[in-house]
């Protein structure tokens, strides 16, 4: 395969809802002209951040072929998700996309053993014929997540910590040799001490397995960490992309300079900057009607043009931005304001 | 000044099942001091007591949970209080909510969800005070509010119609109410986005620098603390192993444990590898001999397996539990 070719494309993709009963109500757009492609030759980590309430988790429903995009296409190595319809062809594309969630203790049954769980995909993606073949390519996986079989078989998942418990689902997922792997908010639950050991999993997985990693998250800081390219999305709309250096080590768009902003440093030091004070967005709802940009209701540079139009994507200093302060090559003023963070104006 | 003063507090959870009794020592030998007019900040990871330790200190202990030994003693200038001798009926009416309020992690589950803010309102000053003229006191709540930067508006509203920002700003509306001495907050932005964790506790911030009042800020996240308290104090398996001014513990950090947690901080700006501790929390119902931190800890000598580390006082504010440092190692 060569490394231009597309690993996933995700055209134009939009998914809207339909809010409201059935006479009266509203469309609320809850990913919203999405366009985004990981390539085959070339395995990374993109994350996807923003708000709670921007539409991360419903493209990653997109993505994991769970939900049918409203326009637009995903294509997974070369095929249009959409024409996925037998069982067959499902199984095929789920043993080569693997999702990993929020809250391992969800996603476990507390009745169940967790190796019963591994066994099962072994068996279920075709790795293994029986349980004992299974139980080989489960010790397997969890070498690769720093476990073995005999430190998790037999145990219930509320016998594991969060932090041995999230690598189990990492090392299930890794089972039917995925290429990329969907991380929604993998170490929101896990505590401080072990949070890094899950990320670096990630690292490691991108560089020894070659797996892809889309990783959600809201969680600027461990982004950065791990990333090599991030989307910052606001309201279903992706508003700056590109690679991280440049999103949040210099961001352009005022909603991603907001977001960079208000990550709190760890470091006494830098207490200032931190403690100026915002404006806090109005209701979700609200928000996501807007007819222009987004982030117009509580942007500092908001423009009449802003309340109107939808910004168009377009490429500046190395990333992609929707944002019309920026429009035609322009760079206002106003933008440098920004950037030295006098946000009191909000 | 002194508003709180722990001595030694142990407090476990002892059942007993067919004759086999356990006990959880979720607080074991915790001895701190609250001062007035600052923010302390208690960081540490789940199962280490801090939500125990919130029990203790606000005098809501019920079984299985007992306090074995130590003294809690308050001083709310207007009276002083033995946490372990008052009885309940006084606790009530004149302690908590008035002298001690909570701000909890879900804001949801804190608030009704069938009933309006401002009936939320009423349930709290109707149980402490009473609500001689109700007109008044609607008057009243909304100058409590507006006075917080909160929309009067909200108090005629449903939990679920508000976005979960301003949920736990109600909810620290409702705790300030009747001006305490002491707020804790327990985890108050832990579900919540950056903008958003950012404006609450700038509230938080801006109530406790008005009214000059104590802050106890329970957290995991140690980037919170860098930006908001003024103390930290360091709690690992029931225990406090380090404690100093905010600035003194992020920049020079004594405690293995204290230095892992924030050198492993990923920053923005920062690509350099961070390392991550081997082993798991440890569990509370049958803790490690010696210094609890010993099977995690790179730099555990023989002496961390069998002696438990004294606290020493490294300067008058930042004292530290650690052999390393008695030794002259770290």
């Amino acid at each position: 395969m060569s490394a231009n070719e597309k690993l996933l494309d995700v055209d134009h993709v939009t998914v809207s809802f339909h809010i409201g009963n059935f006479l009266a109500g509203g469309q609320l757009v809850a990913v919203n002209d999405v366009t985004f492609a990981l390539y085959a030759g070339k395995p990374e980590i993109y994350s996807i951040a923003g708000e709670s309430g921007s539409g991360k988790t419903t493209l990653a429903n997109v993505l994991l072929h769970d939900l049918e995009p409203t326009e637009g296409k995903v294509t997974f190595e070369g095929r249009d998700l959409s024409t996925i319809k037998s069982r067959r062809d499902f199984m095929k594309f789920m043993s080569q996309v693997q999702p990993v969630f929020q809250n391992p203790f969800e996603t476990f049954s507390p009745l169940r053993r967790v190796e019963e769980y591994l066994i099962e995909t072994a068996i279920q993606f075709g790795r293994a014929k029986n349980r004992r073949d299974a139980a080989k390519v489960a010790d397997e996986a969890l070498h690769q997540v720093g476990l073995s079989l005999a430190e998790v078989s037999r145990r219930y998942p509320h016998e594991l910590s969060g932090g041995q418990i999230q690598r189990v689902s990492v090392a299930r997922a890794l089972i039917p040799n995925p290429r990329l792997i969907l991380a929604d908010e993998p170490v929101s639950m896990v505590d401080a001490s072990l949070r890094m050991a899950i990320v670096n999993l990630f690292k490691k997985l991108r560089d020894e397995q070659k797996v892809s990693v889309i990783y959600i998250t809201h969680d600027l800081a461990t982004a950065y960490y791990i990333s090599d390219r991030i989307a910052i999305m606001l309201r279903g709309v992706v508003v700056e992309s590109g690679p991280v250096e440049n999103v949040l080590g210099n961001p352009l768009h005022p909603y991603t300079q907001l977001l960079q902003e208000s990550v709190p440093k760890p470091a006494a030091s830098e207490r200032e900057q931190w403690a100026q004070h915002i404006e806090l967005g109005s209701t979700e709802v609200r928000e996501y009607g807007r007819l222009g940009c987004k982030y117009a209701g509580r942007c500092p540079h908001v423009m009449d043009v802003c309340k109107t139009e939808v910004p168009p994507e377009q490429e500046v200093e190395g990333r992609t931005l929707r944002c019309f302060l920026y429009h035609d090559g322009a760079m206002p003023e106003t933008a440098v304001s920004v950037q030295t963070g006098n946000l009191e104006t909000a | 000044m002194s508003l709180l003063k722990m001595e030694d507090v142990r407090a476990y959870y002892r059942t007993e099942v067919y004759g086999i009794s356990r006990s959880v020592r979720a607080v074991d030998g915790v001895s701190m001091e609250l001062h007035k007019n600052e923010i302390y900040g208690v960081a540490g990871e789940s199962s280490c007591g801090k939500t125990t330790l919130i029990k203790v200190i606000s005098g809501t202990v019920k079984p299985p949970l007992r306090i074995e030994s130590g003294s809690i003693h308050y001083n709310f200038g207007a009276f002083q209080m033995d946490m372990r001798k008052i009885d309940a009926e006084e606790m009530r009416q004149n302690v908590r909510w008035k002298e001690i309020s909570y701000v909890m992690q879900g804001s949801m589950s804190v608030l009704n969800p069938v009933r309006k803010i401002i009936r939320s309102f009423e349930d709290i000053v109707g149980t402490h005070q009473g609500i001689p003229d109700k007109k008044a006191f609607q008057e009243q709540m909304r100058g409590h509010v507006m006075k917080l930067g909160l929309p009067p508006d909200v108090l005629n509203l449903y939990p679920h119609q508000l976005s979960g920002g301003m949920r736990q700003r109600v909810a620290i509306a409702l705790a300030t109410v009747f001006n305490p001495s002491l707020i804790i907050a327990d985890e108050p932005t832990t579900a919540l986005d950056v903008v958003v964790q950012r404006g609450v506790l700038h509230m938080l911030k801006d109530i406790q620098a008005e009214s000059a009042n104590t802050v106890l800020l329970v957290t995991h996240d140690l980037a919170v603390h860098a930006n908001v308290a003024d103390r930290v104090g360091i709690m690992y398996a029931g225990r406090i192993v380090e404690e100093g001014p905010t600035q003194v513990i992020f920049q020079a950090p004594r405690h293995p444990y204290t230095e892992h947690l924030i050198n492993s901080l990923p920053m923005i700006g920062d690509k350099t590898v961070k390392k991550s501790l081997g082993g798991a929390p440890p569990n509370l119902a049958d803790p490690p001999s010696g210094c609890r931190f010993h099977p995690r800890c790179p730099l555990a000598m023989d002496r961390c397996r069998t002696e438990t580390p004294e606290m020493i006082m490294l300067s008058e504010r930042h004292r530290v539990a650690c052999h390393l440092v008695e030794e002259g190692r770290a």
